[in-house]
């Protein structure tokens, strides 16, 4: 059960500054205590709560609208097999039912050894590569059973680290505005004017 | 004839007039030295050298329609506006997921600059004050894309404060989701935006243009419709014009998907390409896989009505497809061949929406529930008469009076044209229906067999049989 | 002197913004901006509803009230909780697809809701229940599994959730974060498995929790203190007005076999708008309580015993009679009704008693009444709304909603002067934090800044003025007042004194004579002057501010009358103790704050033998040979109406038993006001603030189960800083001492306090801040001292 660590507390800010409403932040900041514990904690919540000036019903209510946090434990890769209609016409219920079988879970579960959590996923803007998993948000394509047993096995073996992260981090690279270049934010009440560039001439 | 490049995957790019996915062919498409090799940020350059109206205004006479799903003309959008509301806000629409749709994540993969150029343009021209990039959370590789992207268009001077050393001033915020389709329809997307539960609102009063994001005029873009915007500013209105119909200028991304022999995303000429140029063209698809025949596609994305052969013919064209008794959509075609099982393909489609529905409707939360409910029963060779009749109950609970179907001649059936009356505040709760409807109406006698047989069908695969 | 109907039908007919339309094909007339739902409500035809709730903004997710709408391509599909009326608009609810919708709505709803209607408290007053029958399609298709949760759980100490029943209309979620501020329950997962919930193990700890059980639409959210107590077919109910501080919100106490079972909120357009706070909506309980008073008492040597009402008057009437001129004094009267408030002035009068006082010197002068005043409707409408008052979430809970809500609809800008962060503080325009003391100089140097200069010359300015801090005196706050009364225009002043019915007590007669008010009359007490102390539903042993005063004051009198309707700190000390009947058991009327008369109802037949404090008032009368010439409560107030100035519209009974009628009395006495220096404070020490909780030993909370356990408990609170500077660690005890005596406390920390102040709950079991606190000074100074 954690609080962001001081570092992540550094970046929420940086990210809360962004918006001109500090509550924008929450699915950012809930995602940045996913990376950081794997899951959501209760503390995590209680503490983005604090940061964004709401209530942790009000985090919570956030967090569980969304598919992509986990409040329980998962597996290091967590395998989400599309089954929807364009995977679904190409053959991912195979895949799904290989994969159970391979990984001894059933959908929905985490192997023992705590590697793999197995989910149906539904669509991911890949239906002309159906069918299609993602490992931790990266993309497989066109996967073949043979293909699943090769990717469970370099995952088992950890060959694949340098591309997928451990389940938390999804995007590897974060924005970062210099402060020199940033605009920077102002509540809408206090803007009672219209952008200095509407001024009917050329901006260059 | 095709070409596909492996860094783009499901790209195929032919030898078509091309607008937004000019610079795949390169490895390096999403750098900023390429994008600017090859003729990058020069639409901003055109745009900001001009009055900001004006730009604006030749976005309109473009006729840039939306390109998320409705169709509507981008530059109409940002005229709607209320006067002297200050300030507004842009929210960029890269949460790609309705089902069969797959193009705004290679455009935020492969060229993440064109998109953001596109946006600084959009800004410039209707007063928008600040930025929102809203990106699917599923999408690592987008996400990482955009905000090397942005980073790297920060320092250049692009973005930011005074772009160019001009007064133009806007910040571009990478914003990412969680997971839920729902939050793809434009109201929903600013309440995730805002922190809170995806839960669409209600129109009116929240037309974002008007009461959008923090209660401020907001206008939500698609990214293919401000990945447009480049081209358009450097090549101009005629050019652009040039391509595609009146109604429907420019060209289109489409992703055929399904049981084709080339499955892939396609760059098209908007409003005169066939369905039967892309699922039969050699440019195109090629044809159904293994000499199949054609059984039924959907033509626009899950949420479409469906087609079969009979309408082949209909050019990708938003009004034709509607007065044919569907939708384009967000620009996705599924094909099913003669093997599939049409019950079982229409539950993976309504099982997507049941699961999808944020739950803040009743018809929708109830409703698409109790259809996959019925639905799932049928297909395991459970169901009776009696389940059929109550599939139409509950749909008709969802969307009172006449549904949108295709004509069929075999069937004797005459179009009910697009849209439909629905009791939902969005269209989730209708699109659980909607396969269903489709399923139904073309395909009852498959409905009929799995209950009057009586056996029972345990059904693994979804027509997977080759 | 004026009589002021506030609720006016005929306002809606000459509206200039009136559109005409037609729903049905009958004409109706609406306002401009109002739902189409609203505008139907005036009509015969009704249209169903879940989540609709007049006084919370729309959301249109029910889907239950959809109608039909001509519109350019023909009739559309519209919900009518959330499209606005137009001019010509024609709106149909009886068409087949209106029809259609609305039963397949209904179905859907019906479809994961379980049918346990026979078992279920709702039943019987079920809005799903009625409106499955009246626009329901007769049956239910469904027949899948339900939905099931875990049935039911508490989510506070006052409620119960059961997810199984919830159609998820998002009415107590939004009561929860619109109306009261406290979103603590949320919707949370989505689609079919969306459900009401808190944060896992944080309960829905609002004061305004009960409001949320009232207004669900199914049984999903019940209050543990009706649950499986009783039908609606059963209950008999009366309109009445809810006596538990001044705020006077109207209520309904509905009763079965002579027990009062539930309170329910009823929306009084000038007052409360139907909400009640939990302390307000469940105290009845107390009237219930084994513990009432059932018989007179009679002190002896073995202590109080039980006498007949006969002996007890006659033993009464002697010792008054027996007293000797000018010794006579009253204290109380503030908690009962109007009529008793004056029945028992007219005694004091017939007896030449001059010491009374219907305070316990823990509010403000009853000169605060003598500006202009202000209704709660003029706070929520006035451009400045100034808080010299205490933490209105606390005391006065619904008065709290009030203003909130103006402020948060930005129709009201507050500016609070406070010595800690109070419930509103988030909602203010500005916050002055000040050290008690130095409220006159933050007030002046508030007042010659060019930015509140600028504030407070933009339209109407509205004073709450109350006592905000126990340990500082009443004539900082009153001076402070007058002040901004006489340097800013457009000034009226709504005065917040918080028990349920000073201001009526104050105006019929049980105001102080001269200065003498409560502290000089314990003082003349202690010092022998008092031969017989009457205290009139008053505990000053547990409510003066100055302990020992309460102490010296009890033990000097020599004789000691209790009318009460429990045997409390102070009524244990009495010679005699007459039972009184409570709320609930009595008619009449009461003032509130802002000088609103409304009725009180009886629903029961009082506890055992007692009788309403009037006619107490008046039996001792006639015992005394002063016969007051009354017989009935219908004679007191046509009495009052002929004799007391502004209470001439109480002869208007309709009004009463409706909004109410606003009456203003001329002021009591002219204001004297003292203007102390700041005194300066040792660095080294604290400024102590003491200040109510909704929940503390009031006898009304304690003596009701489900909330007497939600009082915090004594404590005393200090900034962060303030506790590293003591040395202590956040929970441990201290020891907190003025020169003369000291008390020991648990500490905590807490932001909300000012730095160099320590804030101590008023009246909470454990160890008595009181004992630090004295009347002639003007603040308190501690040291506090860590002992672990």
């Amino acid at each position: 059960m954690s609080r962001l660590t001081d570092a992540h507390v550094a970046l929420a800010n940086e990210i809360i500054g962004r918006y001109p409403r500090p509550k924008s932040a929450l699915v950012p900041l809930l995602h940045l205590a996913q990376e950081q514990d794997g899951y959501i904690t209760r503390d995590a919540m209680v503490h983005i709560g604090e940061l964004v000036g709401v209530t942790s019903a009000e985090v919570y209510g956030t967090a569980t609208f969304y598919e992509m946090f986990k409040f329980e434990p998962v597996g290091k890769y967590v395998v989400n097999i599309c089954g929807t209609m364009s995977c679904a016409l190409m053959g991912s219920e195979e895949l799904m039912h290989h994969a159970e079988q391979r990984l001894g879970i059933k959908a929905g579960g985490t192997t023992p050894d705590g590697m793999f959590t197995l989910e149906h996923a539904e669509c991911q803007a890949a239906c002309t590569e159906a069918p299609c998993l993602q490992v931790n948000y990266r993309y497989r394509y066109r996967l073949t059973p043979a293909d699943l047993d090769e990717l469970i096995d370099d995952l088992s073996a950890e060959r694949l680290t340098h591309e997928i992260p451990p389940h938390g981090t999804v995007a590897k690279v974060r924005q970062h505005i210099p402060s020199h270049r940033g605009v920077g934010v102002v509540a809408p009440e206090l803007v009672t004017e219209s952008p200095a560039w509407l001024n009917g001439k050329a901006a260059l | 004839m095709t070409s596909s490049y492996l860094h783009a995957p499901g790209f195929i790019a032919g030898d078509r007039p091309k607008i937004v996915t000019s610079r795949f062919e390169y490895v390096d498409s999403y750098k900023i030295d390429r994008f600017i090799a090859t003729g990058g940020y020069q639409g901003l350059r055109s745009a900001l050298s001009r009055p900001a109206q004006t730009v604006h205004d030749d976005v309109k006479s473009a006729t840039v329609l939306g390109r998320g799903g409705a169709g509507f003309p981008a530059g109409v959008k940002w005229g709607l506006t209320p006067q002297e509301v200050w300030p507004r806000y842009l929210v960029v629409n890269g949460d790609e997921s309705e089902p069969g749709t797959y193009k705004d994540r290679l455009l935020m993969e492969r060229d993440p600059h064109q998109l953001i150029e596109g946006c600084l343009i959009a800004c410039y021209a209707a007063g928008l004050s600040q930025c929102f990039l809203y990106i699917r959370g599923e999408m690592a590789v987008a996400q990482e894309r955009v905000a090397e992207a942005l980073n790297e268009a920060y320092e250049a001077g692009y973005v930011g404060k005074n772009i160019l050393g001009t007064n133009f001033s806007v910040d571009i915020v990478l914003h990412w989701g969680a997971g839920a389709y729902v939050v793809g329809e434009e109201t929903a997307l600013i309440e995730s935006l805002e922190g809170n539960r995806g839960m669409p609102r209600l129109k009116p009063p929240f037309f974002p243009a008007a009461n959008g994001l923090y209660g401020q005029p907001t206008i939500v873009n698609n990214v293919e419709t401000l990945a447009n915007l480049p081209w358009l500013m450097t090549n101009g209105v005629d050019a652009y014009t040039a391509i595609g119909t009146k109604t429907s200028p420019g060209t289109r991304m489409v992703a055929v998907s399904g049981h084709v022999v080339r499955p892939g995303v396609y760059e098209i000429v908007n409003g005169t390409t066939t369905f039967r140029d892309l699922i039969y063209g050699e440019e195109f698809c090629g044809g159904i896989r293994n000499g199949h025949a054609l059984k039924a596609f959907v033509p626009g994305g899950g949420s479409a009505p469906w087609f079969t052969s009979d309408q082949l013919d209909l050019p990708f064209e938003g009004s034709q497809v509607g007065a044919a008794g569907s939708m384009l959509g967000s620009g996705a075609i599924m094909v099913m061949d003669e093997t599939t099982d049409i019950p079982a393909a229409a539950l993976t489609l309504t099982r997507f929406y049941a699961h999808e529905s944020c739950g803040k409707c009743t018809p929708c939360r109830e409703g698409g529930t109790w259809l996959e409910r019925i639905l799932s029963r049928v297909v395991d060779g459970k169901g009776t008469d009696a389940d059929l009749a109550q599939l139409i109950e509950v749909g008709e609970s969802i969307c009172p009076g006449d549904f949108p179907h295709a004509s069929n001649e075999a069937l004797g059936l005459t179009a009910v044209p697009f849209p439909y009356k629905m009791t939902t505040i969005c269209f989730v709760g209708p699109s659980a229906y909607v396969p269903v409807h489709s399923a139904l109406t073309l395909f009852r006698s498959e409905f009929d067999a799995r209950i009057t047989k009586r056996t029972m069908i345990k059904v693994t695969a979804v027509g997977v049989s080759s | 002197m004026s009589t002021t109907e506030s609720h006016n039908e005929a306002e809606i007919v000459v509206d200039p913004n009136a559109v005409s339309m037609t729903i049905n094909g009958k004409s109706v007339t609406a306002r401009k901006g109002e739902w189409i739902i609203a505008a139907a409500d005036r009509t015969e035809d009704f249209i169903p509803r879940f989540c609709y709730h007049p006084r919370m903004e729309s959301v249109g997710m029910c889907r239950q009230c959809l109608v039909e709408v001509e519109g350019p391509r023909g009739p559309m599909m519209v919900v009518s909780c959330m499209t606005p009326v137009a001019e010509g608009q024609v709106v149909r609810t009886d068409t087949d697809i209106v029809k259609r919708a609305q039963e397949g709505m209904i179905e859907l709803l019906l479809a994961n809701h379980p049918l346990d209607c026979p078992v279920c408290d709702k039943g019987g007053e079920c809005p799903l229940q009625d409106q499955a029958f009246s626009h329901g399609p007769g049956e239910s298709r469904y027949v899948e599994e339900k939905r099931h949760y875990e049935k039911p759980i508490p989510i506070s100490g006052l409620v119960f959730l059961d997810r199984e029943r919830c159609i998820l209309c998002d009415r107590c979620t939004r009561f929860a974060d619109e109306v009261a501020g406290d979103p603590l329950i949320t919707f949370t997962h989505r689609g079919n498995n969306t459900q009401v919930m808190t944060f896992p193990d944080e309960p829905f700890a609002s004061y305004f929790s009960g409001n949320t059980v009232q207004i669900c639409p199914v049984g999903a959210l019940t209050a543990e203190p009706y649950r499986f107590k009783a039908r609606p077919w059963d209950l008999q109910q009366q309109e009445s007005t809810c006596t538990t501080c001044s705020v006077g919100c109207r209520t309904v106490v509905q009763s079965s076999r002579d027990e009062i079972l539930r309170y329910q909120g009823v929306d009084s357009d000038p007052v409360n708008w139907g909400w009640l706070c939990d302390r307000g909506r469940f105290n009845f309980q107390s009237t219930n309580s084994p513990n009432r008073l059932s018989t007179p008492l009679i002190k002896t040597e073995s202590g109080l015993v039980a006498a007949s009402w006969t002996v007890a008057l006659d033993e009464t009437a002697r010792v008054l009679r027996h007293a000797q001129p000018g010794s006579i004094a009253i204290l109380g009267g503030a908690r009962g009704t109007n009529e008793d408030a004056w029945a028992w002035a007219q005694l004091a009068d017939a007896l030449g008693v001059d010491m009374r006082d219907a305070q316990l010197d823990d509010g403000l002068p009853a000169e605060i009444f003598g500006y202009p005043n202000a209704t709660i409707d003029d706070a929520c409408s006035a451009a400045t709304v100034i808080l010299l008052a205490p933490d209105l979430k606390e005391e006065l809970p619904v008065l709290y909603l009030r203003l909130r809500g103006a402020a948060e609809k930005k129709k009201i800008r507050i500016i609070e002067i406070t010595t800690h962060d109070s419930g509103l503080t988030r909602y203010a325009w500005k916050s002055l934090q000040y050290e008690p003391g130095h409220q006159a100089e933050t007030v002046q140097q508030m007042l010659s800044t060019p930015e509140m200069q600028e504030q407070l010359g933009r339209g109407s300015v509205v004073v709450v003025a109350g006592r905000s801090n126990l340990s500082e005196a009443a004539h900082h706050t009153m001076a402070v007042v007058d002040t901004i009364a006489t340097t800013v225009s457009q000034v009226s002043v709504l005065p917040v004194l918080r028990r349920a019915n000073v201001r009526g007590a104050l105006s019929l007669g049980l105001a102080p004579r001269g200065s003498t008010d409560a502290a000089a009359i314990l003082e003349a007490s202690a010092n022998g002057k008092v031969d017989c102390l009457i205290l009139l539903g008053a505990d000053p042993l547990s409510d003066v501010p100055d302990a020992d005063l309460a102490r010296r004051g009890i033990a000097g009198a020599r004789h000691i009358i209790a009318i009460d309707t429990f045997l409390n700190n102070s009524s244990a000390h009495a010679d005699i103790v007459l039972p009184a009947a409570a709320y609930g058991e009595k008619d009449g009327t009461t003032t509130n704050l802002e000088g609103r008369v409304t009725n009180v109802a009886q629903s029961i037949t009082p506890h055992a033998t007692s009788r309403p404090d009037w006619m107490i008032a008046v039996e001792l009368a006639a015992l005394l040979d002063h016969d007051l010439d009354i017989l009935t409560l219908q004679d007191i107030q046509t009495r009052i109406t002929q004799t007391v100035g502004g209470f001439d519209g109480l002869s208007v009974s309709v009004a009463v038993r409706k909004n109410g009628i606003l009456v203003s009395v001329p002021p009591i006495s002219p204001l004297q006001v003292h203007h102390d220096a700041a005194v300066k404070r040792n660095a080294y020490e604290f400024r102590l603030v003491v200040a109510r909780k909704l929940y503390d030993q009031a006898i009304g909370t304690a003596m009701s189960q489900s909330l007497a356990a939600l009082a915090p408990g004594a404590g005393v609170f200090v900034h962060p800083h303030d506790l590293e500077r003591v040395g202590a660690k956040d929970g441990s005890s201290v020891r907190v001492s003025n020169t003369t005596r000291s008390v020991i406390l648990p500490v905590h920390a807490s932001v909300a306090v000012t730095r160099g102040t320590a804030f101590v709950p008023f009246n909470q079991k454990g160890v008595d801040i009181r004992e630090l606190l004295q009347a002639t000074n003007g603040v308190t100074d501690v040291q506090i001292a860590n002992i672990s």
